[in-house]
């Protein structure tokens, strides 16, 4: 199914952030802060080279319509 | 059934499920409370009881050798060390990684000499109920926890100090 | 539509106010981390479909004190083109595009804010852009929520004609939710609307229409271009550690707008530590667009009143791209100042395909010359170092 018209982003995934901030505080994580070895991991992160990844994603850009949606943050040891 | 619509009920469905999830707040290791004891074989071989230690000031230490701040802090509370062992002080430095040849590597560049104790399988981190990398318990001459550091900003080690100077006095 | 935008401004705005009111005020729980000081150069080249593009990258990060990190970059790029559009309908061109970057991370408990200003410099496009985000930690650390916003101005000319100057406007929103799964996974939605207003065409570029008048059997006409164009983009990232260490890492993303273009890509990555010094990585990535309502390689007759446009890059077509890179680590016990550096190779190779843009250079009876498609090579050379 092609949708040929722009995806609306709905109210709910919004207020998504927000709820999530509010209701966050009490709930208990399940990966330890101490479990966090293989995830603080260069390799595990989402961009460990970013001048190389943000030189690629202009490469495509340049040549494809579509754009956005490439960055993201989080991740890693958790510390602190 | 639209792109829309489909969205929505997948988002009400995650915050039904995250609001759901939450259990109640439970604190870890209390201040004022005594401090779980605990045994754990040390870099150098011999096997250290923290309750064998009661009578010192003691302040344990959990570190891994993946966690920037923790690596940040080991020089300064070598300096701690170096300066109230012998009144009575004694500092634990508990590495929390599966493999402990990871501590071996940091210590290298890093050297300490304050006991390292290895908490391979995450036991005593559980007991203590670990909330930040790195964290620091401090336990005073009657065994019972006094204060406790989550995570390491620079100027920690001024709070730390006080500390120890304090309950040295008691 | 407007309304509708006002709406989305003001519910993003209401969220990045509701995220820094949410600090925790007594019970001060520090957490998060500065990005890493570093410093990259690296040397990039394109060489595809009649364009060769190649320059130096630098940029350099330094934290300054504990709650700031400063990065500033700078780029060239020198483009040498006889790409398919430019060969069949004016002449080949170099060029030289300059962008500059300033950014600012500041860092309170668990919040991270990034302020940065970027500004990319042609002999006809002058774009300046400034974007601010917010980013959150929160679940004990296992998730981060981030918005932004971005907004840009763009000045366009038209070389040889100083009459031309054009302008356009664009405003990105973003939202991000990253969440550690298990212990060895991750994932992370990414969400981004952009929104365009202003000159969003090409002063060069000209569609193609049936002409029975003209020799070849058609003629062109400078392209028309709407003023608005609004896109969304929904990506989902995921990655997982592999027990021998090694890391995979797949990724979706689907992209849709207001001139019908709607687009699908799909990445799968593989990363394989060797030893201790080396780094493999080896990607795939497969996109697939649907182009613009507008789009035509040959319209049946002159469009005087309709949109109109032969871009390439609003056309119907694939792309498949494969890449590999190496990274060696050098550790720097000779200088006290720096941690670690790396060096680093990369290559893709990249194929695209068209399914509805063909090659007049190859003549042929108008509206039946072969398809267009062709293939570049990209390899970068870059050196990473730690401080």
């Amino acid at each position: 199914m092609i949708m040929k018209s722009a995806l609306r982003p709905p109210m709910s995934l919004l207020c998504l952030p927000l709820v999530l901030i509010l209701g966050g505080c009490s709930v208990e994580p399940w990966v330890k802060p101490y479990e966090r070895a293989h995830l603080a991991d260069p390799i595990m992160s989402f961009d460990r080279n970013p001048v190389a990844s943000g030189y690629r994603n202009h490469v495509f850009q340049i040549r494809e319509s579509a754009r956005g949606a490439e960055g993201g943050g989080g991740g890693g040891c958790g510390c602190n | 059934m639209t792109y829309s619509n489909i969205l929505k009920v997948i988002t009400g469905l995650l915050l039904g499920g995250w609001i759901l999830a939450a259990p109640a707040i439970s604190q870890g290791a209390t201040e004022g409370e005594p401090a779980p004891n605990f045994t754990l074989k040390s870099r150098s071989g011999e096997n250290i009881k923290l309750s064998e230690l009661r009578g010192n000031v003691v302040m344990v230490n959990f570190w891994a050798s993946w966690c920037g701040p923790c690596r940040q802090e080991m020089p300064l509370l070598e300096q701690l060390y170096d300066r109230y062992k012998d009144m009575g002080f004694t500092l634990l430095g508990v590495n929390v990684d599966e493999d402990p040849s990871a501590a071996d590597k940091i210590l290298k560049e890093i050297p300490v000499s304050f006991p390292i104790l290895l908490d391979t399988r995450n036991q005593v981190s559980q007991s203590y109920e670990v909330k930040a990398m790195p964290s620091t318990f401090m336990i005073d001459r009657d065994g019972k926890l006094r204060h406790l550091h989550k995570g390491y900003m620079p100027g920690y080690e001024n709070d730390y100090q006080e500390q120890i100077r304090s309950l040295l006095r008691e | 539509m407007a309304a509708t935008e006002n709406r989305w401004r003001y519910l993003a705005g209401g969220i990045a106010l509701a995220l820094l009111s949410a600090l925790p005020g007594a019970r001060t729980l520090f957490a998060t981390v500065l990005p890493e000081d570093r410093a990259d150069l690296m040397y990039h080249r394109y060489d595809g479909g009649g364009v060769e593009v190649d320059g130096p990258t630098l940029q350099l990060r330094k934290s300054v004190g504990e709650a700031f990190s400063v990065s500033a970059d700078y780029a060239v790029d020198s483009i040498s083109s006889a790409s398919v559009d430019v060969v069949s309908m004016a002449s080949p061109y170099t060029e030289e595009r300059t962008e500059t970057g300033l950014s600012v991370d500041y860092l309170h408990n668990k919040t991270l804010m990034n302020l940065s200003l970027i500004k990319s410099d042609e002999s006809d496009y002058l774009s300046e852009t400034g974007s601010f985000s917010v980013s959150h930690d929160m679940f004990g650390d296992l998730t981060t929520v981030t918005l932004g916003y971005s907004v840009g101005n763009d000045d366009i000319s038209r070389n040889g004609d100083e009459d031309f100057a054009q302008t356009a406007k664009r405003q990105n929103y973003r939202v991000s939710l990253t969440q550690v799964l298990t212990k060895d996974s991750i994932m992370s939605a990414n969400w981004e609307t952009i929104s365009d207003e202003g000159f969003l065409g090409s002063p060069y570029r000209s569609y193609r229409y049936l002409d029975p008048l003209s020799e070849k059997g058609y003629s062109f006409l400078p392209e028309s271009y709407p003023r608005t164009r609004t896109s969304n983009a929904l990506a989902l990232r995921l990655k997982y550690y592999l027990p021998y260490r090694a890391a995979l890492s797949g990724e979706y993303r689907y992209f849709s707008d207001t001139w019908g273009i709607s687009a699908n890509n799909l990445e799968f990555a593989y990363t394989h530590p060797f030893r201790d010094k080396w780094i493999f990585d080896i990607r795939y990535r497969y996109y697939t667009q649907e182009g613009a309502d507008f789009y035509s390689d040959l319209f049946s007759r002159r469009q005087p009143f309709t949109y109109t446009a032969r871009d390439k890059e609003l056309s119907t077509f694939q792309s498949h791209t494969v890449g590999f890179g190496v990274s060696y680590e050098i550790k720097a016990d000779f200088w006290q100042y720096i941690d670690h550096g790396s060096f680093n190779l990369d290559f893709d190779y990249m194929r695209y395909s068209y399914d509805d843009f063909r090659d007049i250079t190859q003549g042929g009876v108008a509206g039946e010359e072969p398809l267009y498609s062709y293939s570049a090579n990209v390899i970068k050379a870059y050196f990473s170092i730690w401080y």
